[in-house]
């Protein structure tokens, strides 16, 4: 290039760091995001877009849960369990904690070994991840039954307030969708890492374009905020 | 700023791009590569962190104190998941930014559904509680 030969000393120009690397990276006319792809950035702001909508599932509780009159149930005894002739409080949930925790650092860590083009250990680290994902929504599901046994339904249960149905039915189900979602893409994605797809650059069925591991990272994203929407969901509805 | 200035702003830029895509020390053109203990230390402290909260709930510690432990190993796991599994300690504050500043905004909304219940509570308790 020709023109840039003018400006070119050799080395690319530092970008600047701090205010002035914002105002700079937003005042370019280029893109915003400055040695960020397109599809990371997407995710990032499909993210903060799902940020807002559990924000108003989690304000909506936080509404009926301060207007009632009527005393909210116990989450601590609501989902305690009898284990071994143990009556332990939440332990359900503090294992499905853990178990979401697990996952997301086998996913971590897979988005690692795609880096170092390592196709074996990533889509093992994948499936991994998706069976801890998989384990995750079957407790949720038994977690369910077990409340829907006890009566616990959308207007009403045996405890107290009528909004704790509802709230719980819809935070926990939206996320477990998530959950979900996110187990289908990892499989997805992980059968594609295991084919070497991104090392041959073989084009996708659907949109003809190569793929790269950077994907798995994207994938990642994905994944890590399905845990940690569910931090907050552990500390404001189970432990509250 | 004249016109040759932001032509040459227009150059750089370009020039840092392709320098982005080839130069092999650059963030992104070998992903995020970060030593495998970093993760497993960040996993650690997670665990630690969740074990905390729940060991709030089982030893029922109540009013304020309970509130604050929540609050702070909720946010404390959830800072460690955004800066280092998500790599946001890593990107470019314009990003970092446009990520994170909106979520906060939405405590304004929290602040203003607060003070809505606790009219609608009042209004409850005034004129549809049972009276005893």
């Amino acid at each position: 290039m020709a023109e840039t030969a003018l400006t070119n000393t050799g080395q690319a120009p530092a970008r600047l760091e701090g205010w002035r690397g914002i105002a700079g990276d937003w005042a370019s006319d280029q893109r915003a995001f400055k040695n960020v792809s397109w599809g990371k950035a997407m995710m990032w702001i499909f993210l903060l877009s799902d940020t807002f909508i559990f924000s108003c599932f989690l304000l909506s509780y936080m509404t009926a849960r301060m207007s009632t009159t009527v005393p909210w149930p116990n989450p601590s005894e609501v989902f305690a369990l009898e284990i071994a002739g143990h009556h332990i409080p939440l332990i359900l949930i503090a294992i499905m904690t853990f178990i979401l925790i697990s996952s997301s650092g086998t996913m971590a860590m897979a988005v690692n070994f795609g880096y170092r083009r390592d196709r074996i250990k990533t889509a093992a680290l994948m499936l991994v991840t998706a069976a801890f994902g998989a384990t995750f929504v079957g407790m949720q599901a038994f977690e369910w039954t077990k409340l829907i046994m006890e009566g616990v339904r959308p207007w009403g249960n045996p405890w107290g307030a009528a909004q704790f149905g509802s709230s719980f039915f819809m935070i926990t189900g939206f996320h477990g969708t998530h959950v979900t979602i996110g187990v289908i893409f990892l499989i997805a994605i992980a059968r594609k890492v295991w084919r070497g797809d991104f090392d041959l650059e073989r084009r996708g069925f659907f949109t003809s374009r190569k793929g790269y591991y950077e994907i798995v990272e994207i994938m990642g994203l994905y994944w890590h905020f399905v845990d940690l929407v569910w931090v907050f969901i552990f500390a404001f509805f189970y432990l509250w | 700023m004249t016109n040759a200035a932001v032509h040459i702003e227009g150059q750089q830029s370009l020039h840092a791009h392709v320098h982005d895509a080839l130069a092999p020390g650059a963030a992104h053109s070998k992903g995020q590569q970060h030593p495998i203990k970093l993760y497993l230390v960040v996993w650690g402290w997670l665990f630690v962190l969740s074990t905390c909260s729940y060991l709030v709930d089982y030893f029922g510690i109540h009013g304020h104190l309970r509130w604050s432990l929540i609050l702070l190993f909720m946010v404390l796991k959830a800072g460690l998941i955004v800066a280092v599994f998500m790599h946001m300690a890593w990107e470019r504050l314009a990003l970092a930014y446009a990520i994170l500043l909106p979520p906060v905004l939405v405590l304004v909304f929290v602040a203003i559904m607060v003070f809505e219940s606790d009219y609608t509570h009042l209004i409850r308790v005034i004129s549809f509680a049972s009276p005893t």
